[in-house]
């Protein structure tokens, strides 16, 4: 790899792609847990964990993708993003389904909170490409200030690459200015060589961030994953000079994930992307946690969940 | 882009867990007892304090634990039935798993180790060599050494500083096992968790005189190989060492094995998985220091992709944290002593001065300890030092290769022959490398494993016989 | 009976495939148990052992890469060879050693069933001496025998064929070479079984036969960096101590023998193979 020309004739067509992707070096499965693991050894204590948690506050996508949310849900959601605990900044985005968007953009107004849909047929991502685009714009219409767009991944997995980057492209036009996270769904992808690619994939197709999953598949978002991803912007950033951006997403509860993560984030990735401009994370119970857990840091003693609204 | 600084903050494990006593004395038929010999002082090589005063063996001394340990066998050990001695090694591998962090900060403080490491690899993996061990105590007719095998006699132990506690499992776990009763002596710079495991097995109820630790220097170790009542003796050390013992041993029948030094390759071919292929690279090297025997200290990266490599490698070796070896966060500790240190720097002044290129790490250093940033050479040839020499400290160097037979012949180009590392995501390729590679342990897209069920060992000036394994009971049986 | 003139046969060395005489242009009278006169043997000097372990390194990548199978071929088809050579072994034997014809036939037999024993080891001794090893992590691991290198081999004294062969075939059944200095007063079996070897599928080079005296080559095999086993068997008792001591200067692997030379009708086991080989084991993730 040596630079961006390169990687513009990498896209020139099928085979090209292609050859790009499956040229990538393979993923040693056990080493890169390992690695994770060892990661997850660090001890964040003190000053450096206050600092850790503040900085996941920020960094948190407060998502509802549920069937059965509503403007009230979604209202009370918005609320907590303003303003998560007394002292406490706003969040990232808060994250809903396009036909929620507009409910939060009037709940967040003048807030500096990120509006994140999700688009492109969310979950499963299979519809047309014209459903896709249109559920884009709408969502952007609405007032969505950031897409989570999930890819085709029948399509990858049949190895059909060259569709996959049209419709990331295809979608990142819609989108313009409004950012674009693209989700994976690493966990349909099986293996890490797959994610691997799809990362690369995304980023050439001009996703500003790659996010591991929708949340509705399991596994979602694990420390190996992630680490991965961080591989592959902090190479994309070696090659072409841009900093793009990681979300995992699901399955992060607890401070003690978010922290790990962010140690990743450290050490994997390099310190400039310790920013929520380049590392969200998409969850919903984890804030609570992260609140709870930085009183019991300010206060000197433990907390308990019914200190923390349930929103 | 605003650039954060996150330091973590200092996670020290608390130093009175290791239960640090102002004096240690010897071991031997049961009991600790004062040894005739000039005491001497274990110090901390983070700070360069003064641990604590270590009782050592005169030669009387020695001759009293030979004697004991030849009782115990004729009179206990070697009588009783493999059924009853496999509980006694059980008893031993349970209890050092209930006093493991006592043991890991302990082995901390008297090594430089980082606590991670000690926590996570050293006394796990000691209490696992005793509980394989333990199992095989009345197994020995299925071991492929013929019915009812017999245990040689007194052991005669000499192991190194690199390991202390671990590499006192690797050597008494496989002789007790087998019948044998123990003289073990512990390196002079690191004797402390010798001395606990020797408390443990006194708590296990061993009948005395099977176990025998008797600290010292090397005037200790070589009066215990001599000894006339050694029947076996078993070393983990340098190679010029090893040969001195192997010299001194002609003609008296006693059955050796050697564990010694190494100047393992770590093979990277152009299609390997990069970024696991870095991790592995740093681990054979930086793992405890580069104290390690088998430890990767020549990278051998296929031309092709070598710059690409060597940036990454920068750029993960700098993440490497140094310092204070009690920290949890810590990752690479203390140098064990001045005297490695100064090995080591003699070394790498070498290297500037053959001409390779120098690359080390920006971390900071603390202001006082045994400390040597993560240095990596590139543009090294094989005839330089630095490429042949054991360096035993966190020193990379790097060569580069064409072919897979240039990879080969660059890797089998030393005397020694203990371990190697294959990186590549070719299978046949790496069966290729790993049936011709001259190296007791073979790693390939993975480094510095260990297991007790694995056996380890040397080719050639990498010294002789296995530890662990079926293969690893030879060392101990009259076969 | 005829009168005609017997063609005697020049004894020479077994070096790299070929017979060459000794550099040095010595050689040394061989008698039978008697005194008698036999033959002149070549006397190697340290040179021809030099050359000896040259041939023996240059022939070990194949010989220890040939597959198990193919190395029990050609050491079968050995055994076939001395077998066709019975009488003429057993004149030799009877004759060096002193035996009855009838005992000194008995230990030919012998010979050819050990070298058959061994033969018939070479693709078992991986199943025996290995493993895998179930380690407690994802990793497949598993440990092989290989052959430790070339190998110097001081023959029995005494046991001028059957030693000769019990000590030479696991040398060559585990995949490692030999330089063999031959029983220094009973020289002339080891010389034809060198003939056999020739004119078998055994390349030149993996077994070297030298014949001379024992006390002169041993100090220079015993120190040679580049032999890494050492077979003791025949070295003379005063010689026994320092000859460790040299090949500890390079950590070579010492097969001690007992000063006694053993009864080499009895059984054997696989000690031998067990001495030859180093443990190899090797270590690969196991995930996707």
């Amino acid at each position: 790899m040596g630079g961006t020309t390169e990687l513009t004739d990498v896209t020139r067509d099928e085979a090209s792609l292609r050859r790009f992707l499956h040229g990538l070096p393979g993923v040693d499965a056990v080493g890169l847990e390992q690695r994770s693991a060892g990661l997850a050894t660090r001890s964040i204590k003190k000053a450096s964990k206050l600092w850790a948690i503040d900085t996941a506050i920020s960094m948190v996508d407060l998502t509802t993708l549920e069937g059965a949310d509503t403007p009230g849900k979604v209202r009370s959601l918005c609320a907590k993003a303003r303003r998560p605990d007394d002292d406490v900044p706003p969040v990232a985005a808060v994250c809903v389904y396009p036909d929620l968007v507009a409910t939060a953009k009037e709940a967040l107004a003048g807030s500096g909170v990120n509006i994140a849909s999700v688009a492109t047929a969310f979950p499963s991502g299979r519809s047309t490409l014209k459903v896709k685009l249109t559920d884009t714009e709408f969502a952007i219409e609405s007032g969505a200030t950031e897409v989570d767009m999930v890819i085709d991944r029948g399509a990858f997995l049949s190895g059909r690459y060259g569709q996959v980057f049209d419709e990331i492209r295809t979608i990142k036009a819609a989108c313009g200015d409004t950012h674009l996270k693209v989700i994976l769904e690493t966990g349909e992808l099986a293996t890490y060589d797959n994610v691997r690619r799809a990362s690369w994939l995304a980023l050439l197709a001009g996703g500003d961030f790659i996010k591991t999953s929708t949340g509705k598949v399991s596994p979602a978002a694990t420390l190996p994953v992630t680490n991965l991803m961080l591989q592959a912007v902090r190479d994309w950033h070696g090659v072409t000079g841009q900093h793009r951006g990681v979300k995992p997403a699901g399955g992060i509860r607890t401070t003690k994930d978010a922290i790990r993560h962010l140690v990743a984030v450290h050490e994997v990735a390099g310190a400039a992307w310790l920013t929520p401009h380049l590392f969200r994370f998409g969850a919903s119970s984890l804030l609570n946690d992260l609140l709870m857990q930085r009183r019991t840091q300010l206060d000197g003693h433990y907390s308990g969940p019914d200190y923390f609204s349930v929103d | 882009m605003d650039l954060v600084n996150w330091e973590y903050a200092p996670a020290p494990e608390s130093r009175a867990i290791a239960n640090l006593k102002p004096s240690y004395r010897m071991f031997v038929d049961g009991e600790f007892v004062e040894g005739a010999g000039e005491p001497l002082k274990s110090v901390n090589p983070a700070t360069e304090e003064v641990l604590a005063e270590v009782s050592t063996a005169s030669s009387a001394d020695v001759d009293r634990a030979v004697k004991a340990a030849r009782r115990a066998h004729d009179k206990t050990w070697g009588r009783m039935p493999g059924a009853e001695r496999a509980k006694y090694i059980f008893r031993i591998a349970r209890m050092i798993a209930e006093r493991a962090r006592e043991l890991a900060v302990l082995e901390s403080l008297d090594n430089g180790k980082p606590i991670k490491e000690a926590r996570d690899t050293d006394v796990p993996t000691a209490a696992a060599h005793f509980f394989y061990h333990a199992g095989w105590a009345d197994k020995l007719d299925y071991a492929g050494y013929g019915p009812d095998p017999r245990p040689l006699g007194v052991a005669g132990q000499v192991i190194p500083w690199n390991f202390p506690l671990l590499m006192a499992a690797w050597k008494i776990a496989p002789a007790l096992a087998c019948g044998n009763t123990v003289v073990l002596k512990p390196a002079e710079t690191t004797p402390l968790t010798a001395l606990v495991l020797a408390e443990i097995i006194q708590q296990a109820e061993l009948p005395p005189g099977v176990v025998n630790i008797l600290p010292g220097a090397g005037d200790v170790g070589a009066e215990l190989v001599n000894h006339a009542g050694v029947d076996k003796v078993a070393f983990t050390g340098s190679t010029e060492v090893g040969k001195i013992i192997q010299s001194a041993l002609a003609g008296t029948g006693k059955k050796l094995t050697l564990e010694l030094g190494g100047k393992a390759a770590n093979i990277v071919f152009d299609d390997a998985p990069l970024d696991q292929a870095v991790e592995g690279i740093v681990n054979g090297i930086f793992f405890n220091q580069g104290h390690v025997c088998c430890a990767g200290s020549r990278l051998l990266v296929q031309e092709s992709i070598a710059e690409e490599l060597l940036a990454k490698l920068h750029a993960r070796v700098a993440t490497l944290r140094v310092g204070d070896p009690l920290d949890k966060n810590t990752d690479v500790g203390a140098i064990n002593s001045r005297e490695q240190l100064t090995k080591i720097t003699e070394l790498v002044a070498s290297g500037e001065r053959e001409g390779a290129e120098r690359w080390t790490s920006p971390c900071p250093l603390p202001d006082k300890g045994f400390y040597f940033a993560p240095t990596v050479f590139a543009n090294v040839t094989q005839s330089m030092r630095i490429a042949r020499e054991e360096i035993f400290g966190p020193v990379l160097s790097v060569l580069t290769f064409r072919t897979p037979d240039e990879a080969l012949a660059k890797a089998n180009n030393t005397p020694y022959g203990l371990s190697a590392g294959v990186w590549t995501e070719k299978g046949s390729r790496i069966l290729w490398m790993a049936d011709r590679l001259r190296a007791g342990v073979v790693w390939a897209n993975t480094f510095n494993r260990f297991d007790p069920t694995a056996p380890f060992g040397g080719y050639q000036e990498s010294g002789f016989g296995r530890e662990g394994g079926r293969a690893g009971l030879e060392a101990y049986l009259d076969v | 009976m005829s009168d005609r003139v017997t063609v005697s046969k020049t004894y020479k060395l077994y070096l790299g495939g070929a017979f060459p005489r000794s550099e040095s242009g010595r050689t040394y009278p061989v008698a039978d148990s008697k005194g008698r006169f036999l033959a002149n043997a070549a006397q190697a000097s340290r040179k021809d052992l030099r050359e000896a372990v040259v041939a023996a390194r240059g022939a070990f990548g194949k010989w220890s890469g040939a597959t198990a199978y193919n190395r029990g071929q050609v050491l079968y088809r050995v055994a076939e060879l001395l077998e066709g050579r019975r009488e003429q072994f057993a004149e030799e034997v009877a004759a060096g050693e002193g035996v009855p014809a009838r005992r000194a036939q008995a230990l030919v037999d012998a010979a050819v069933d050990r070298w058959v024993w061994y033969a018939g080891w070479t693709d078992k001794i991986a199943t025996v001496l290995g493993a895998a090893n179930p380690v407690a992590g994802p990793y497949f691991s598993f440990s092989v025998p290989e052959p430790t290198g070339v190998v110097g081999v001081l023959a029995p004294q005494r046991s001028s064929l059957l030693g000769l062969v019990s000590v030479l075939a696991p040398v060559l059944a585990v995949g490692a070479t030999a330089v063999v200095v031959s029983s220094q007063d009973r020289p002339l079996p080891a010389i034809t079984l060198s003939e056999v070897l020739a004119t078998s599928d055994v390349p030149g080079g993996v077994v070297n036969l030298l014949t001379g005296h024992t006390a002169e080559l041993a100090p220079w095999l015993a120190a040679h960096a580049d032999v890494n086993a050492l077979d003791l068997t025949g070295a003379p008792g005063e010689l026994r101590t320092d000859l460790e001591k040299a090949a500890a200067g390079t950590v070579k692997r010492v097969l001690r023998a007992p000063s006694a030379e053993p009864d080499w009708t009895e059984r054997p086991d696989i000690k031998r193979l067990r001495a030859l080989v180093e443990t190899k084991t090797v270590w690969h993730p196991t995930g996707v």
